[in-house]
C-alpha cells in the first residue's frame, strides 16, 4: 500500500493508483473531460489539475495520470487549483458553449462569465472517441490530423473506412456531441433543440461515417 | 594510414596510434584550415579549398603543408574565412584570386596580407592574429577550441588531439560508479534547456533494473537563430560520440542513438561519416577497445518539429510515432525508448564529458558558477556587432557577453533588451545587464537559460511586437494535445495582437496576464509551460510600452503598423519626386518641385520614404 496526504488527511491506495482514483475513492470530487474508467488515461483537457509537493515548491499535476507515492502532499481544491480551473472551464465555455457537459461544470464550479471572445469550436479534442474506438472495439478507424490549432479529428485520409462497424461509441462517449438543452423558447414553452440537432462530427466527416439513424448522440435521431 | 586500417584491441594500441598520428601531424605544422561549415560554404569556401588544393599541389607543397576544412572558425559574416597556421595568421572575404599570394607571400614567406586581415568594427584596427581578435581573445573556447584544428571528415586529427583518450581511460581504469561521480562532481548541467544535473540523470537511469537501456543524443536543436549544437557536429562530430560511448557505458546502455534534425544534412552525413570511422577502428562495437563493453550509435533522422526537441516527443518520433509529448511520469529514466529505461542529453552536454575525465572534475569545475561547471556556448545574434557563436564560462554577465565580445549595439544605439534562451525565453532590460549568464539566475529573473540563444536588441524594437513574434512561433509549434496549449496559447496570441493594433483594453490586459499564469502553470509540456514566458517578461520589464499601446494607442518603438503613421513636412520636401517613385503603395502624389503628399488610405506604412527621403521631410508618428 501507498500512503500519502490527501487534502490533509492520512490515505492508503494500492500501488499504481492515480490521484484521480485515489480521491474519487475517498469521495473528493474532481472534475474531468478527457477521463474514461474504461479508457487509458491522457491527460489533454487539463482539469484534473491537482497540487502537489510542500508549499512554496509545489506544482500542479493532472491528477488522471500522476501515480499515488509514498508521502506525496496532495491538494485537490487549494486556491491555485481552484484558481486555474476556473479559468479553464471559462477558456472551455468560450470555445465550446453549445456542451451541456462544459455548461454543467461552470454551474457546478461557480464560472459566471465568459470574458474570452465566444467561438463555436464544437469538438473540444479530448481524444475520447479515438480511444473507444482503438481500445474498446480495436477499430482505429479514426484519429488526429494536423499540429497545434489545426488538429483534428477524422478518418484515415477523411475517407469511409471499413474498419469503421458504426457501433457508435464515438458519438455517445463524446462530451459535446449531446443533446443541447437551451431551456424552454419563448411562445412555444418548450426546448426542442435535440430536434434540430446535428452533431459537430457531421461537420468534419461529411459523407465518411456512417451517421446512425436514430443518431445515438440524441434520442430523438436527428432526423426527428 | 595503415595504422587505421587495424581495429584497435587495447589502450597501449589506441595510445600508440594517438602518438604516431600526434608525430605525424608535428611534421606538417604548416597549413591551411578553410572554413567549411555553412556560413562559409555559402560565400563559396569549397570552391577556395579546391583551388588551395591545386595550387598546393603545382608548387609541390602538399606533402609538407596540410589542408584542412573545418567546421566553423566563429565569425560567420567575414566569411569565407582561411587561417594561415602555424602562425594562426587570420584572413577573411578570401577570393580565388588571393590564393596564390597568400601561399607565395604568407605560406612561403611569413608575409601578411593586409588588405585581407580582419578589422574591429568598434576601434576599426585591423588584427592579425586569429587569437587576438577581440571577438575570440574574451572567450573561453574549451568545446570549440579544437574547431580549428579538426578536419571533421578525418577521424585522424581528433585521434591526434588525444581523442578517445578519455573513452580509453574510462574503460579501463573507470567503474561506471566512478564515472556518474566524476560528472556529478564536475557540476555539469544539462546544455539543452532545463539544466538537470548530468549526473544525476545518468545515475538514475544506472540505479533502474533493465535487460536493455538506451542513451540518446538531443541534436533537434528547433530554436530559431540557434546552432550551438549544429556547430559541435559539423565541427568535431567524434568528441560529441566520445561523450555518448562514455555515457552509455556510466548508465548500462549498449545502444545509443542520435536525432537529429533533417535540416541539418551536412551534420548528418558528418555525423554517419564519424561513426563509420569509430567502427572500423572499434572503438564502437563489441569488446571496444578490448574491454567487455559493447556498444553501438545509430542515427535517426527527424522531420524537423521544434517539439519533437522535448525529449517524450522525441522518443515517439524515433519510433516512428507522431511527434507528440505525453504526460510525465513515468520518467524516461523508468519508460522512455522501447518503454525501457533511457537517458536524452544535450549534444553539447555530451561533448564536455571527454573533457571533464580527461581534465577532472576538480579542474574542470574552476571555471564557472557554484552550482554548474564549465563553460557554455551561445548563439549571439540580433543588434550586436559581432555576431556568431560565443563560449564563455558560465556565470559571465550578460554586459560582458554583449558589450565586450559583442562589440556592442550596432550603429552606436541605445541597448534595450536580451532575449535569452530562444523563443519561451524571456527579455531582459538594461538594468539586468550585470546578471550572471546561469541556470538559476536566468530563471529567477523570469527568462532562461535555454540552449543558448541569445538575441539582442536595440532602441527600435518594440517589445509588445516582440512578444507577438515569438508567441506566433510556439503557437505554430504547439502540437495541440493539451487544451491549455493549444487553446490558451491562440487566445493569448489574439490578444497580443490585438494590443498592437491599438483595439485592446486594461481589461483585456489583465485577462492576458491571468491565462498566461494559467497557461504556464496547467500545460503538459516544456513548449506549454515556458510559452507565456516571453509575454509574461516583458510585461513584468516594459509595462509601460504595454500601457502605452492600450491607453495612449501608440507605439513607443514605432514599430507597430496600425500605430504609425507618417507625412511629409511640407517645409522640408522640396519635390524631388524619389519618394513617390519608389512608394509601393503609390500613395504618394504631388506634383515635381512642390511638396509632396501621403494619401494615408493607401499608405502600408513600410517606411520606404522614410529610408528614401535625403531632405528628412518624411516623419514617423
Ligand atoms: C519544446 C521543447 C523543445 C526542446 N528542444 C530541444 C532541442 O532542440 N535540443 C535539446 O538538446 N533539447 C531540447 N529541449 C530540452 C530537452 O527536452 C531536454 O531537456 C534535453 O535534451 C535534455 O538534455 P540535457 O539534460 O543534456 O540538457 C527541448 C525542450 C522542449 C520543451
Ligand atoms: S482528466 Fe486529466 S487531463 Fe483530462
Amino acid at each position: 500500500m501507498i500512503n500519502f496526504m490527501l487534502n490533509g488527511l492520512d490515505v492508503a491506495v494500492e500501488k499504481g493508483t492515480t490521484l484521480l482514483e485515489a480521491a474519487r475513492f475517498y469521495g473528493i470530487e474532481i472534475p474531468t473531460l478527457c477521463h474514461n474508467e474504461g479508457l487509458s488515461p491522457y491527460g489533454a483537457c487539463r482539469l484534473c489539475l491537482v497540487e502537489i509537493g510542500e508549499p512554496g515548491k509545489s506544482r500542479l499535476v493532472t491528477s488522471c495520470t500522476y501515480p499515488a507515492q509514498e508521502g506525496l502532499q496532495v491538494r485537490t481544491h487549494s486556491e491555485r487549483v481552484v484558481k486555474t480551473r476556473k479559468v479553464i472551464i471559462e477558456l472551455y465555455l468560450a470555445t465550446c458553449p453549445s456542451s451541456k457537459t462544459i455548461q454543467d461544470l461552470a454551474s457546478r464550479y461557480h464560472v459566471t462569465r465568459v470574458r474570452f471572445r465566444r467561438k463555436h469550436d464544437d469538438c473540444i479534442l479530448c481524444g475520447l472517441c479515438i480511444r473507444y474506438c482503438n481500445e474498446q472495439m480495436q477499430g482505429k478507424a479514426i484519429g488526429f490530423v494536423n499540429r497545434g490549432v489545426e488538429r483534428r479529428i477524422t478518418t484515415p485520409f477523411n475517407r469511409k473506412f471499413e474498419e469503421c462497424r458504426l457501433c457508435g461509441g464515438c458519438i455517445y462517449i463524446c462530451p459535446a456531441c449531446q443533446a443541447r438543452c437551451q431551456g424552454p423558447q419563448e411562445g412555444s414553452g418548450v426546448c426542442n433543440a435535440c430536434l434540430n440537432l446535428s452533431p459537430p462530427c457531421l461537420d468534419h466527416f461529411g459523407d465518411a461515417m456512417c451517421y446512425m439513424d436514430p443518431c445515438v448522440a440524441c434520442e430523438q435521431g436527428r432526423k426527428g | 594510414m595503415v595504422a587505421l586500417q587495424t581495429c584497435l584491441q587495447s589502450l597501449p594500441e589506441l595510445l600508440n596510434l594517438q602518438q604516431e598520428l600526434k608525430r605525424k601531424q608535428e611534421q606538417r605544422k604548416n597549413y591551411l584550415a578553410v572554413c567549411g561549415d555553412t556560413g562559409c560554404t555559402a560565400w563559396g569556401s569549397k570552391h577556395i579549398k579546391d583551388v588551395f588544393q591545386q595550387c598546393l599541389e603545382q608548387k609541390g607543397l602538399n606533402h609538407t603543408t596540410g589542408l584542412k576544412f573545418t567546421g566553423c572558425l566563429g565569425l560567420c559574416e567575414s566569411g569565407p574565412v582561411v587561417i594561415v597556421f602555424p602562425q594562426g595568421i587570420f584572413y577573411q572575404k578570401v577570393r580565388e584570386s588571393d590564393i596564390e599570394e597568400i601561399v607565395e607571400k604568407t605560406l612561403l614567406q611569413g608575409e601578411i596580407i593586409d588588405r585581407l586581415l580582419y578589422q574591429d568594427p568598434v576601434s576599426g584596427e585591423k588584427i592579425i592574429y586569429a587569437g587576438e581578435i577581440p571577438f575570440y581573445r574574451k572567450q573561453e573556447r574549451v568545446l570549440l577550441a579544437d574547431n580549428w584544428s579538426i578536419d571533421p571528415s578525418s577521424i585522424e586529427d581528433y585521434l591526434a588531439l588525444d581523442g578517445y583518450g578519455a573513452l580509453g581511460r574510462v574503460l579501463h581504469s573507470m567503474s561506471s560508479a566512478q564515472v556518474i561521480k566524476e560528472i556529478k562532481d564536475s557540476r555539469l548541467r544539462g546544455r539543452g534547456g532545463a539544466g538537470f544535473p548530468a549526473g544525476l540523470k545518468w545515475q538514475e537511469c544506472n540505479e533502474m533494473v533493465s535487460a536493455q537501456k538506451y542513451i540518446i543524443c538531443n541534436a533537434d536543436e528547433g530554436d530559431p537563430g540557434a546552432f550551438m549544437d549544429r556547430s559541435l557536429l559539423e565541427g568535431n562530430p567524434h568528441s560529441v560520440l566520445e561523450g555518448l560511448i562514455i555515457g552509455g557505458f556510466a548508465v548500462g546502455a549498449a545502444e545509443g542513438i542520435i536525432y537529429i534534425r533533417a535540416e541539418y544534412p551536412t551534420a548528418v552525413q558528418k555525423i554517419r561519416l564519424a561513426i563509420g570511422q569509430a567502427e572500423a577502428l572499434g572503438l564502437l562495437g563489441e569488446n571496444i577497445l578490448g574491454s567487455s563493453f559493447n556498444f553501438r550509435i545509430g542515427v535517426s533522422v527527424g522531420a524537423g518539429a521544434f517539439v519533437c526537441g522535448e525529449t517524450s516527443a522525441l522518443v515517439a518520433s524515433v519510433q516512428g510515432r507522431v511527434g507528440e509529448p505525453r504526460q510525465k511520469p513515468p520518467h524516461l529514466a523508468e519508460r522512455g525508448y522501447n518503454n525501457r529505461p533511457t537517458v536524452i542529453n544535450n549534444v553539447e552536454t555530451l561533448a564536455n564529458v571527454p573533457h571533464i575525465i580527461n581534465r577532472g572534475a576538480e579542474t574542470y569545475r574552476l571555471t564557472g558558477t557554484k552550482k554548474s561547471g564549465g563553460t557554455k556556448i551561445f548563439s549571439l545574434v540580433g543588434k550586436v556587432n559581432n555576431t556568431g557563436l560565443v563560449e564563455v564560462p558560465l556565470g559571465m554577465p550578460l554586459r560582458e557577453i554583449i558589450f565586450a565580445i559583442g562589440g556592442g549595439i550596432k550603429g552606436g544605439k541605445a541597448f534595450k533588451a536580451v532575449q535569452t534562451g530562444g523563443p519561451s525565453g524571456g527579455c531582459l532590460p538594461a538594468s539586468m545587464l550585470d546578471l550572471p549568464t546561469d541556470f538559476d539566475e536566468l530563471s529567477a529573473a523570469g527568462s532562461m537559460m535555454g540552449s543558448g540563444g541569445m538575441i539582442v536588441m536595440d532602441e527600435e524594437t518594440c517589445m509588445v511586437d516582440l512578444a507577438r513574434y515569438f508567441l506566433k512561433f510556439l503557437n505554430d509549434e504547439s502540437c495541440g494535445r493539451c487544451f491549455t496549449c493549444r487553446e490558451g496559447l491562440s487566445r493569448m496570441l489574439e490578444m497580443v495582437e490585438a494590443i498592437t493594433k491599438g483595439q485592446s483594453s486594461m481589461v483585456e490586459f489583465e485577462l492576458l496576464k491571468e491565462l498566461a499564469a494559467v497557461v504556464k502553470d496547467s500545460t503538459m509540456c516544456g513548449l506549454g509551460q515556458t510559452a507565456a514566458n516571453p509575454v509574461l517578461s516583458t510585461i513584468r520589464y516594459f509595462e509601460e510600452e504595454y500601457r502605452a499601446h492600450i491607453e495612449e494607442g501608440r507605439c513607443p518603438a514605432g514599430v507597430c503598423r496600425d500605430l504609425i503613421s507618417f507625412n511629409i513636412n511640407a517645409e522640408l520636401c522640396n519635390g524631388c519626386g524619389a519618394c513617390r517613385r519608389k512608394c509601393p503603395a503609390e500613395a504618394i502624389e504631388g506634383e515635381s518641385k512642390t511638396p509632396h503628399l501621403i494619401r494615408t488610405e493607401l499608405c502600408t506604412k513600410c517606411g520606404i520614404c522614410l529610408e528614401t527621403c535625403r531632405y528628412h521631410a518624411v516623419n514617423k508618428l
